[in-house]
């Protein structure tokens, strides 16, 4: 065993680094399958929204009236809007805290002996979560074509979608947040919970106005009551009031700087 | 400090980086200190143990050679740059104890995703045929049994072709046959002329395979050299003694000691000449009660190593 060392040199020429700190589709490719491989997360963020537009799309006599005075569409489009919201939010949060999975399973140490940088790592994440998120979207609407309830313009159907769709990003945030905040063995219950009440609290699932003017002076500054109305302006033709801008942009930066904070943090060589 | 410092750039006689320059690296964890002082050179196609018990620094250094952990002070280089820019070129891989895989992917989704991320890598399916995972490619990570884990952590470690692959615990937790098989593996793949860097506790895996052993004990190193330096130091006898008021400046001198110890009253003496040291210390000093004792590998390394023993110089 006691060979000499070899006195070749090593070719060290042809070493490169990766482009773009090692993103690539490849990986992109097998994050979303392992998403979609965890049934739970396929079923809340997919098949629970569908059902609850099925369920409460269209009772009330939801397609037979506007969705409000001077609305663009039906009460049936503004339902399927808000639950295309929710189980985007669901499928993007649900995408990001993935990353407290990984902590604990050891895979973001073995990630930091490969060339892959920090950023493109939570870029491929983002994209992740863009992914489900998409399919959420879709699988609502889908739904709400098939059902034939939702009355609104094309260009409307594909407006509020793409809306809701680049809107959720802000959750991807979140979701990457919690997911280097919290350990790994309750964080996807504990997601669940709050993007319910968060969700209540946000008016995608009763409108806000129903509850008590206590509550709703609390709702108005949760992260998705802002990003519910943004998405339903189109349909609703009321313009556009800047608190709802505020709201989703002091969110973003609140939730991203804390994943960013938390990511350091989780990747700094002690 | 048995090691020869050398120049803090230096290369090897060929002119071309050290594998790994470690000088003067310190780390401390508040109050513990991990790693004390280490002045470590691999040169390229050595195959080094970090031989010391559970605790003695190994796994603190290793970080500190792939860039998971920073020295508190001292520099550190691998093939001439920055830890963290070997691992981007695909220089430096590593295959730890436990932990680093997916449960949810596939064995072969793991190597694909590994891959894919290097610039230049081996193709997926030769690696997984020499890491002998083909048959259990398409198995979730979680439903493999720990060699099987291990045999696809070596896998990922070898996509890159690294220059130097570094092995912290590699045969932790394998059976006798598990253990043989990877080494013959390690062994096979080291003919090549790749650095490999392993961290062990176990004296025989170090003896067997490794051609330079560096005995690391409260993150200092106690010794370093060739497996066979290490065992001649084994060979010895140990020559104990009552000498009151003995000091250590006394007792170097003794004609064939190679480590000196005072533990009160009593002096040991190691010595390959035990019957020279017992001559000396009978004749020209008060020494009385005095016994002489052999020493097993086992004990070389207890004794370099082991808690009970002040940080004494062996020195090969």
């Amino acid at each position: 065993m006691s060979s000499a060392p070899s006195t070749i040199a090593p070719d060290l020429s042809g070493r490169r680094v990766p482009p773009l700190g090692g993103f690539n589709l490849t990986a992109l490719k097998l994050e979303i399958r392992r998403l979609t491989r965890n049934r739970r997360t396929v079923i809340i963020a997919i098949v629970v929204p569908v059902v609850f537009f099925l369920l409460f799309g269209f009772n009330k006599g939801y397609d037979a009236q506007p969705a409000a005075p001077g609305a663009h569409g039906n009460g049936s489009a503004f339902v399927m809007i808000s639950l295309a919201l929710y189980g985007a939010v669901v499928a993007t949060t649900f995408s990001g805290a993935m990353v407290s999975i990984e902590r604990a399973q050891g895979w973001s140490r073995q990630l930091r002996l490969t060339p892959l940088s920090p950023v493109a790592y939570v870029i491929i994440k983002i994209f992740t979560a863009l992914a489900l998120g998409a399919c959420s979207v879709a699988a609502v609407y889908i739904a709400g074509s098939v059902s034939n309830k939702p009355l609104m313009s094309v260009g409307l159907w594909i407006g509020t979608g793409f809306s809701v769709w680049i809107g959720s990003l802000l959750f991807a945030a979140f979701g990457l947040f919690l997911g280097y905040l919290l350990p790994a063995e309750n964080v996807m219950q504990l997601i669940g919970l709050i993007l319910a009440l968060l969700s209540f609290a946000g008016g995608l699932f009763i409108p806000v106005t129903s509850y008590a003017q206590g509550v709703q002076d609390i709702a108005k500054w949760t992260p998705l009551y802002g990003l519910n109305q943004l998405v339903h302006t189109p349909l609703l033709g009321n313009g556009v009031d800047w608190t709802w801008v505020v709201n989703v942009i002091a969110w973003l930066i609140i939730f991203g700087s804390g994943a960013v904070w938390r990511m350091r943090k989780d990747t700094a060589r002690v | 400090m048995t090691v020869t410092n050398t120049d803090p750039r230096a290369s090897s006689a060929s002119g071309s980086p050290l594998a790994v320059n470690l000088t003067g690296v310190s780390k401390h964890f508040g109050h513990v200190q991990a790693v004390r002082n280490v002045d470590l050179q691999l040169r390229s196609g050595e195959i080094v143990a970090i031989l010391g018990p559970n605790g003695a620094g190994k796994t603190s250094t290793i970080d500190i050679i792939l860039g998971l952990s920073q020295p508190s002070s001292g520099t550190v280089s691998v093939y001439g740059m920055h830890p963290r820019h070997a691992i981007s070129r695909g220089l430096v891989s590593a295959v730890m104890q436990t932990g680093g895989l997916l449960k949810d992917l596939t064995v072969r989704e793991t190597v694909e995703y590994t891959a894919s991320l290097f610039a230049l890598s081996q193709p997926v399916r030769e690696v997984l045929s020499s890491a002998g995972i083909t048959e259990i490619a398409d198995r979730r990570v979680g439903k493999c049994s720990g060699g099987e884990q291990q045999r696809l952590r070596f896998a990922l470690a070898l996509l890159c072709n690294p220059e130097l692959l570094v092995l912290d615990e590699p045969t932790s937790g394998m059976d006798v046959e598990g253990r043989r098989t990877f080494w013959s593996a390690i062994r096979k793949d080291a003919e090549q002329g790749r650095t490999v860097l392993f961290a062990t506790h176990y004296l025989e895996e170090a003896d067997a395979y490794a051609d330079r052993i560096v005995l690391l004990r409260h993150g200092v190193i106690v010794a370093d050299g060739t497996a066979a330096e290490i065992k001649s130091m084994a060979a010895g006898r140990t020559v104990r003694a009552t000498l009151p008021g003995a000091t250590e400046a006394m007792l170097t001198g003794v004609p064939g000691a190679d480590s000196v110890e005072i533990r009160g009253e009593t002096v040991l003496l190691h010595s390959n000449d035990s019957d020279a040291v017992a001559r000396y210390l009978l004749t020209q000093t008060a020494a009385k009660d005095l016994e002489i004792t052999a020493r097993g590998i086992e004990d070389a390394f207890l004794a370099l190593t082991g808690d009970d023993t002040p940080a004494s110089t062996g020195a090969i």
